[in-house]
């Protein structure tokens, strides 16, 4: 990539966008703010190839492969991008990968023999701890910001909205969760409850507590590993100063 | 031994040490270069700076160095020397128990051998588990049930033939099985580090205990769940209480969860050396003092008896150390 690409291309800076929306499943962070995407290549006519890497040599296939399928799809939506290669470095399934993407397999085409099944399941397990861990974060800052469990259960969505708290992680937080809630919460009309279990009941006031300690055990896994991925890539690629 | 500032004694029983032979010779394959560099990543994202080992000593050390550091610096009293085969990416294998047992020659009394088995050895592998017994009395094994043999890319406990093997475990006496989860295995699209077929095979077998290594991570909320509904099911701290140096926040979390669901009787400290040595774990490890916020929400703290039986008091009674006895015979020596 020549130098001037890299600093003067707004393609570049669309690519970058539609890549902070592409997550680890397992982390519920974006691939380009865990430093996964190690570079991106565009040429004249509108072919990209994203240099892509993992934390260890055998981080678990199937969570690469959602994600280089994801940052394909993300990066091919962008109109002027004739063709998007995702180019996996440095991993036990490098080659399988690569080819699967470059050829448009699913994951059982990409490997023959080894699945049983696609990665829907898989898929929703990790977007089912992304709900919870999400929630689990929301609410612990409303509860600091002085807001009862019993406030809480009973807040709508239209409330949810409508609250100014004049903090920008306030605000992360309530887009973060607003994103993810309608796959889970049920109908989110303003008189709807806000904040629901997985299955989209409403949380027992009386359970509140409890609740919130299943919540927080999810989202401390996952801010564990989030942790340990980004020491360990730190570490494979001498990155700690960037 | 650690001695408190009161001049109270500690008996250290660190739960899972390692003797391996990572040199260039020895890589069978590009994955067995790959093995000892991720392990090098683990020793380097989490360790003090003065501490951090060059890549080539980190790919062998020897048993002297091994002794002096858990032994003579490191506070540790005995280790369980847990073995990892890895033969199709090793000539000789990683660590064996062979190779682990030379320990055995100049250091018996402090080393706990344990051995291995692999399911997919089918019946010559229950043969080997009782050689196993015979020549070395191991009274357990570690698993890794994530290692590639040929084209398989692991195994599970729940699978028929790991069934076979723990019934034979248990009939030759042995009583401690370590397991360790990894990514990669079979079939691609589970979630590799699922640890549910531990609590399938610890509801089958309750009279074997499951010290789950690295306390399930990265699946800790899992590991919680089934240690909550298994009694026999214990947490190995390796990997976990390294981060009391490089994160204490989220060592402190992780541990105010781990007293809460699984409680202070059934962790086990472990240094996972060489990957982090138990001098600096221990010392920070009996500095750290559980968080007021977390205290009054999670209703645990860390006490000195926590610390204590996570330290020694709980791998001992898994290995039937005496430990006033032993504490005897070392200092006599």
């Amino acid at each position: 990539m020549s130098a001037s690409v890299k600093s003067l291309d707004p393609r570049r800076d669309e690519i970058w966008a539609r890549l902070s929306t592409v997550s680890d499943p397992e982390l519920d962070e974006s691939v380009a703010a865990m430093g996964f995407v190690e570079s991106i290549e565009i040429s004249d006519s509108g072919e990209v190839r994203i240099g892509f890497r993992l934390p260890t040599f055998w981080c678990s296939p199937n969570f690469a492969f959602l994600m280089a399928h994801d940052m394909r799809e993300a990066v091919g939506g962008l109109d002027w991008v004739r063709r998007a290669e995702i180019a996996l470095t440095n991993h036990c399934n490098a080659e399988e990968i690569n080819r699967g993407i470059g050829g448009n397999l699913n994951f059982a085409e990409t490997f023959p023999g080894q699945t049983e099944a696609e990665l829907d399941d898989l898929r929703a397990t990790f977007r089912r701890k992304a709900y919870q861990g999400r929630q689990e974060k929301i609410l612990r800052y409303l509860m600091a910001e002085g807001y009862t469990t019993e406030r809480l259960a009973d807040l709508t969505m239209g409330d949810l909205t409508s609250l100014v708290i004049a903090d920008s992680k306030f605000e992360t937080l309530r887009a973060r969760y607003a994103e993810i809630r309608c796959e889970f919460g049920g109908p989110d009309a303003s008189d709807d409850i806000a904040f629901t279990t997985p299955e989209g009941d409403a949380i027992d006031v009386n359970n509140f507590k409890q609740y919130l300690t299943v919540l927080r055990r999810v989202r401390i896994n996952t801010q564990f590993n989030a942790n340990m991925c980004k020491s360990l890539l730190d570490a494979r690629y001498d990155s700690a100063g960037e | 031994m650690y001695k408190t500032s009161d001049g109270e004694e500690i008996f250290v029983i660190d739960a899972h040490i390692h003797l391996w032979d990572a040199r260039p010779e020895n890589q069978r394959n590009v994955h067995g270069a790959q093995f000892i560099n991720c392990f090098h990543d683990y020793h380097s994202a989490l360790s003090p700076p003065e501490y951090l080992w060059s890549a080539e000593k980190f790919q062998y050390y020897g048993p002297e160095t091994l002794y002096e550091d858990l032994f003579v610096n490191g506070y540790d009293d005995m280790a369980v020397c847990q073995p990892t085969y890895l033969k199709d990416f090793y000539t000789n294998g990683f660590n064996t128990t062979e190779q682990n047992a030379e320990l055995l020659k100049s250091y018996a009394d402090r080393i706990i051998l344990n051995g291995a088995f692999d399911p997919r050895d089918g019946e010559a592998g229950l043969e080997a588990l009782e050689g196993l017994v015979e020549t070395y009395g191991i009274q357990g094994v570690k698993l890794y049930t994530a290692e590639w043999r040929g084209d398989s890319k692991g195994y599970k406990l729940s699978d028929a033939w790991a069934k076979r093997y723990l019934e034979k475990a248990q009939s030759l006496g042995i009583k401690n099985i370590h397991v360790h989860k990894g990514p990669t295995i079979l079939p691609l699209n589970r979630d590799a580090f699922d640890v549910a077929d531990i609590d399938d095979a610890a509801t089958d077998f309750p009279e074997l205990n499951f010290i789950v290594d690295h306390v399930g991570l990265p699946r800790l909320d899992d590991f919680c769940w089934i240690a909550v509904q298994e009694p026999n099911v214990y947490g190995g701290l390796a990997v976990a209480s390294a981060f009391v140096h490089a994160r204490p926040r989220y060592f402190a979390e992780m541990m105010a969860e781990l007293l809460f669901w699984v409680g202070e009787d059934r962790l086990l400290f472990a240094s996972d050396y060489g990957i982090w040595q138990p001098k600096w774990l221990i010392e920070k490890f009996m500095t750290f003092e559980m968080p007021d916020d977390l205290k009054a929400e999670t209703g645990v703290d860390l006490t000195m008896e926590g610390k204590r039986k996570i330290l020694g008091l709980n791998a001992a009674k898994l290995y039937g150390v005496d430990i006033e006895a032993k504490k005897a015979s070392l200092g006599s020596m």
